[in-house]
């Protein structure tokens, strides 16, 4: 362009040269809208990732923080010598075999003196978890003085309950009397009374639902009708239709409430009664809590309380919802950190399970791993990038060793089952043989790794080192691999973090059991915290789903640790030459 | 290699411009010496000779295998695998590429200073101290302490840093980093002292300082200094190689190079018409 331009005749130089300089701004402007776009698609890219983390953050936290505390009742318990020491010889074993739940469920049903029934009070003290026998025992040998006084203890409730209090199973409106309301009796079937019309808005709700139902019954007659069913069947379903309907129409008219609705309940007189049946003004009801007397109460002093999940589709019965609040108004609910989650082991109970043994699973398979994969891998990769002649071999090798990076760890899983376990008859579950599956697993990274520390290395140290007489090895051992390890370090621990995460190999070695016992040695069977997360979230408890949640957030909190201490390393060492 | 060598000791150097040999005993001889970077003939038929305690300064345009032949002399070119070294080195009458000959025992007599200033990312004292550690020159902490003084005082550092030993090496200025290097090479008490273009990296005043340091040092060390500078040849050295394309053109007394140069691509590079 320029010889063209030198030789042009003037003015065509001059036109030329707007012209190139048109283009050029053009050519820039192109450049700068190219830049913006580029800058706004990585800054869309990085909102959709933090929302996305965000999101997966808050779910997590939301249902797995309950599960770090728990509900505890607080209650005197009487140490009764007949029933923990009825021979009296206080002999240790005698005393640690004792039924502490009988003790802890006879203190809790004395509190209910009106639960006579054998089913009620069975559920009763099923409200404590089995657990509650522990403080109890601990208390009794701890101090065998204590037998025959009574101890104040917080007995932990069963995760039913415990999710009660966290809010999980039911709301509770409650809405105060506008009326007088006259009780029929204090305890039984009893009937109520207002002065105001305190259960229409209920009432029309039910019977809306009734109406809805008869529409329901009558589009079925319709279909099975066009698709020939017997005329009696029709006229059937046309009949129960028709007597919804009328209780639909009739605007006054007692309706049954069943368990599929939301239960009332009615507070008064310092008793509840439990709707079964309501009119606009009136009710009936079964009085779960005795009424103090059956006088008339003034509008204001009573109240009535809707339990917003029927009680079909709850695992708390109103009865338990009756007691629980009785006992939480009287004080004797406490919540406290949830230590059990832990120090417990594995438990079917969930209120009682806790990491315990999976942490120290995958600590004791995460030692096996450090100890095998730090000098296997940080050996390979000196001799590998310093020592090895540059062959076809070492290619192979490398090449190798960056396919076995990708291959899926499953793939492990499976060698470690055939090898480790079918030929070498290593015990199965056991934190050894996952130390070695995963060591499998992650020499290929940090073989990778510390090969990538080391090739950093300037190559002008090795070669002052070597100037100043340093043999290979000492240039090696002394200048090139005290700065490669920090970088060595960093891929170790990335290492250990990808085998703290990883599931799928533990699986084929048999790491996935139900396993109570807190693991002591590196052959006791154990499973690891990711394994019992999997585990755990195919259990149908609720209370699982929380501490499914729970430990997820306990391992989250390690790979933060371990990640945040690798990015430390790098920093802190992170050199200029 | 031997029966070829032999004749070409005979023979190599004729087409040479021959100019007055060095007085005082040989150093450092090299007959028909030729490195090969895989296909590549990087020195070909090279011989010199190299006086003892005198500065000898290689100048040529960049690719012509100054380094290279550098590197030959205390074997630095080992660690590279695809380089090929034919001929004899000789350093007091003993071939350095000898099989029988210990690599690492050699390069503690030989002291390399690159062109770039590389410290060990060590205290200051660390970096002068490792080379007589490893060859277990001094014993006891006072010796080596001595050691480290006296390299550091014979670099003209001494000075500078007496009071910050213990601070990194790579915390100096680029002449001091540089000045550092020489002491560590001469902690190890050489004989011979290598440098490829020691200054490339440094102000006119600490390349002073170097150059200053490199008139003192020649009085008990060789020296040999590959240097891109015609003026900082021709100040510091006594006689003076050019290279050329893998060959040593011409090879002679400094002020006799600069002033009559013999070959005509000598006196065209050194009149700056190429490289
Ligand atoms: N490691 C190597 N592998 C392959 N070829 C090399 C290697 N080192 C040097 N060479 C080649 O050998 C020739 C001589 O290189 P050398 O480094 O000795 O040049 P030089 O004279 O020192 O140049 P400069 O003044 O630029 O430093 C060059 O052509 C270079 O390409
Ligand atoms: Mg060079």
């Amino acid at each position: 362009m320029t010889d063209m331009s030198f030789q042009g005749p003037a003015p065509a130089v001059a036109r030329q040269a707007t012209e190139s300089a048109d283009i050029f701004k053009k050519r820039i402007q192109q450049r700068y809208r190219a830049e913006t776009r580029f800058k706004w698609y990585g800054i869309i890219a990085i909102s959709f990732s933090i929302a996305f983390i965000a999101l997966l953050f808050v779910s997590i936290f939301a249902t797995g923080l309950p599960a770090f505390t728990q509900h505890f009742l607080v209650m005197d318990v009487p140490l009764k010598a007949e029933s923990i020491d009825p021979s009296g010889k206080r002999e240790l074993k005698e005393l640690a075999s004792a039924d502490y739940f009988g003790v802890a469920g006879e203190a809790l049903r004395d509190k209910f003196p009106e639960v006579t029934n054998r089913r009620d009070r069975t559920r009763l003290v099923q409200l404590l978890s089995n657990g509650a026998a522990d403080p109890l025992r601990a208390k009794v040998l701890g101090e065998p003085g204590s037998i025959g006084s009574t101890a104040k203890l917080g007995l932990p409730l069963s995760a039913n309950a415990d999710i009660y209090f966290k809010g999980g199973v039911t709301g509770i409106d409650k809405i105060a009397g506008r009326g007088v309301l006259t009780p029929s009796g204090t305890t039984g079937d009893i009937s109520l009374t207002s002065s105001s019309n305190e259960f229409s808005s209920r009432l029309v709700v039910i019977k809306r639902d009734i109406a809805e139902r008869a529409r329901q019954l009558r589009r079925e007659a319709d279909r099975i009708e066009s698709s020939g069913a017997t005329a009696a069947q029709v006229q059937q379903l046309r009949e129960e239709a028709r007597v919804l309907q009328g209780r639909f129409d009739a605007v006054s008219g007692a309706e049954a409430l069943d368990d599929r609705m939301p239960s009332m309940l009615v507070a008064v007189n310092g008793g509840i009664i439990k709707l079964t049946r309501i009119d606009n003004a009136t009710a009936t009801g079964e009085v779960l809590r005795p009424l103090s007397s059956a006088s008339e109460a003034r509008p204001g002093s009573w109240e009535v309380l809707t339990l917003t999940t029927p009680e079909s589709n709850r695992k708390v019965t109103d009865k338990e919802v009756v007691w629980l609040e009785a006992l939480k108004s009287q004080g004797q609910i406490e919540r406290r950190f949830n230590w059990g989650f832990f120090t417990a082991g594995d438990s079917r109970e969930p209120e009682l399970a806790g990491i315990r043994g999976a942490i120290t699973g995958s600590f004791l398979m995460l030692i096996v791993t450090l100890a095998l994969c730090v000098p296997i891998g940080v050996m390979a990769a000196i001799y590998l990038e310093e020592f090895a002649p540059k062959n076809w071999i070492t290619d192979i090798i490398e090449v190798n060793i960056n396919n076995l990076a990708a291959v899926p760890s499953i793939v492990f899983g499976l060698l470690g089952l055939a090898v480790f376990l079918n030929f070498f008859n290593m015990p199965r579950s056991a934190p050894f043989v996952g130390g070695l599956v995963m060591a499998l697993l992650v020499l290929p990274t940090i073989i990778i790794a510390a090969r990538a520390a080391i090739k950093a290395v300037p190559p002008s140290i090795r070669e002052g080192a070597l100037g100043v007489g340093a043999s290979h090895q000492q240039a090696v051992f002394h200048h090139v691999l005290p700065l490669a390890m920090p970088g060595i370090m960093t891929g170790t621990i990335i290492g250990m973090a990808h085998a703290l995460g990883e599931t799928a190999p533990l699986l084929m070695i048999g790491m996935i059991a139900f396993i109570v016992d807190v693991p002591t040695s590196f052959t006791d069977a154990a499973t690891v915290l990711p394994v019992q997360i999997y585990l755990w979230s195919d259990l149908p408890e609720l209370a699982f789903k929380a501490k499914t949640a729970a430990a997820i957030i306990v391992l989250l909190v390690f790979l933060f640790v371990m990640n945040g201490m690798a990015i430390y390393l790098r920093k802190r060492f992170e050199r200029r030459w | 290699m031997t029966m070829e060598a032999a004749t070409a000791t005979l023979t190599a150097g004729n087409d040479r411009p021959v100019h007055s040999a060095p007085q005082g005993p040989i150093k450092i001889q090299a007959r028909d010496v030729n490195v090969y970077y895989g296909d590549k003939h990087a020195i070909k038929h090279l011989d010199v000779d190299i006086p003892q305690h005198s500065v000898m300064a290689f100048i040529g345009p960049s690719g012509c295998g100054k380094s290279t032949f550098l590197r030959c002399i205390n074997r630095m070119n080992d660690t590279i695998p695809i380089c090929r070294v034919t001929g004899k080195i000789e350093i007091d009458r003993r071939d350095i590429y000898d099989p029988s000959l210990d690599v690492v025992q050699l390069r503690a007599h030989i002291g390399m200073v690159f062109q770039k200033p590389n410290p060990f990312p060590k205290s200051i004292y660390d970096n002068v101290a490792y080379g007589p550690k490893i060859h277990g020159l001094a014993r006891t902490k006072s010796e080596i302490d001595a050691i480290v003084e006296s390299s550091l005082r014979k670099a003209g550092l001494w000075e500078e840093v007496k009071d910050r030993l213990a601070e990194s090496g790579t915390g100096l200025s680029g002449g001091q980093q540089q000045r550092l290097c020489i002491a560590r090479a001469i902690a190890v008490s050489p004989d011979v002292i290598l440098m490829d273009e020691p200054c490339s990296a440094l102000d006119p005043i600490a390349t002073a300082k170097v150059e200053e340091l490199i008139d003192e040092l020649k009085s008990n060390y060789t020296i040999i200094i590959v240097t891109h500078s015609m003026q900082q040849a021709a100040r510091v050295s006594q006689r003076t190689a050019f290279f050329h394309l893998g060959t040593l053109v011409e090879e002679g007394p400094t002020d006799v190079i600069f002033s009559t140069p013999k070959d005509k691509r000598t006196n065209d590079y050194i009149t700056g018409r190429f490289g």
